[in-house]
């Protein structure tokens, strides 16, 4: 501890500032609607890697954290757009160089036919590096009731790769829980390589409300005070039908009331403004299936 | 004789840190980077032999690097050049094509003439290297 290679102390505040991951954190914050246990998650990592490059500063040893990492959520619960912060934010703190997304799926990785799926897997991750390499579902590798399949291949080359490049490439496993659980499971090597594993739960009917607020905003529509009430309760039927995904779901509602709308103000006729084209009446809203299937 | 084709062939020889930099903004522009190489220096030669396909998709300079490193590795006395390829409408050609790794020696060419019917003259480039068979070319 004496022998501290500079004077004095660093300046957390202003390494913290030069990062500008603030900047980032923030637009995370404001953008993404609840969703607190993966902003903490960030905020950890993001303190932890801004920490330990000070440490490297003055000669302290730092062993470089696996950054791989491990999405786990219902459908619709923002893991994708997560993903992507996440490779500004890893960028903006020098883990990363380019910072970019690459979305792939079982398709991209698994090829059709022996000695197919190393190069395709292969391409992928040249694709990736220096960002951050999405598999979406990615559970969909692993095939245990097809013992030829060669997902297993894929995930082979996928591992080989994280180790080899961690210092330019960051892998992202996403999809559902229990089957993602089943997954690791099957692989014990990909597991002990994930570093990270964050759950994305799943959001409450007031997240969502405010999820498509900000939805009808962006699109230059807004409810009228009675549709606000109204798809309050259209949010709190729907959440308990069975293929309810998150946000996913919302936004399908409101391309839907959409419809509903401009088809109400072509059959009305006559004259319409600006209020009136940008506003979703509760009726738009309660004509929805969703009301009524349910009883009363 | 130092060959001088393409880009920056009249400068020194680019470093790996000067290459990866042209490559990374080729690569911005959204150029599909590709490694060839050859052992026939003749000026008419254009059409090198690509290593693998062009690195279609790549966003990272560094990926392309590591590619050249395995050409280097696996032709040691070839002349080597990036190029890359810009498909946008209306350009369609090679934006950009530098040399980046030459034969220790360079032999030259010979200015070969000779004398046709009717006292014409012909002249042929005949290059020193390519006396020996594809492959031996050059001395290590």
């Amino acid at each position: 501890m004496n022998a501290t290679p500079i004077d004095g102390g660093l300046d957390l505040d202003a390494a913290y500032r030069d990062s500008a991951v603030e900047d980032v954190l923030r637009e995370l914050d404001q953008e993404l609607v609840g969703l607190m246990p993966v902003k903490t998650r960030i905020r950890e990592l993001a303190a932890l890697l801004l920490v330990d490059r000070l440490r490297a500063q003055v000669g302290l040893a730092t062993d470089k954290p696996t950054l791989h990492m491990a999405f786990t959520g219902n459908p619709g619960t923002g893991k994708t757009t997560v993903a992507l912060k996440m490779g500004a934010i890893l960028k903006r703190l020098g883990y990363l160089r380019r910072g970019h997304l690459v979305a792939v799926t079982r398709d991209d990785l698994v090829g059709e036919y022996v000695g197919h799926t190393a190069p395709k897997t292969k391409e992928a991750l040249r694709r990736a590096e220096g960002g951050v390499l999405f598999i979406d579902e990615a559970y969909g590798l692993h095939k245990p009731e097809n013992e030829r399949d060669y997902g297993a291949e894929a995930v082979e080359v996928l591992l080989a790769a994280m180790e080899e490049r961690r210092d330019d490439l960051v892998v992202v496993f996403a999809g559902y829980g229990d089957r993602m659980e089943r997954f690791f499971a099957s692989n014990p090597g990909l597991r002990s390589r994930v570093g990270l594993h964050v759950d994305f739960p799943d959001y409450r009917a007031e997240e969502l409300l405010a999820i498509a607020e900000r939805m009808l905003q962006a699109r230059g529509y807004r409810f009228s005070p009675d549709a606000r009430g109204a798809f309050a309760e259209y949010l709190a039927l729907r959440i308990r039908q069975p293929d309810f995904a998150n946000a996913r779901s919302v936004r399908n509602a409101i391309d839907r009331t959409r419809l509903r709308q401009a088809s109400r103000l072509v059959t009305t006729g006559g004259s319409v403004d600006r209020e009136r084209l940008e506003t979703l009446e509760a009726d738009d809203v309660r004509s929805s299936r969703v009301f009524a299937a349910a009883p009363g | 004789m130092r060959i001088t084709q393409g880009t920056f062939s009249f400068l020194p020889d680019l470093t790996d840190e000067q290459i990866a930099a042209q490559v990374q903004y080729a690569l911005d522009r959204g150029w599909a980077v590709a490694i060839e190489r050859t052992d026939d220096p003749h000026p008419r030669n254009t059409l090198w032999d690509l290593h693998g396909l062009p690195l279609f998709d790549v966003v990272d300079a560094q990926v392309v690097l590591r590619e050249l490193a395995e050409v280097r590795a696996a032709f040691p006395r070839h002349y080597v050049r990036i190029s890359a390829y810009d498909a946008a409408y209306g350009r369609q050609t090679t934006a950009l094509s530098f040399i980046v790794q030459r034969p220790a020696g360079e032999p030259g060419f010979r200015l070969e003439r000779t004398t046709g019917p009717g006292r014409t003259e012909r002249f042929a480039l005949h290059s020193y290297a390519s006396e020996r068979p594809e492959g031996e070319r050059y001395p290590d």
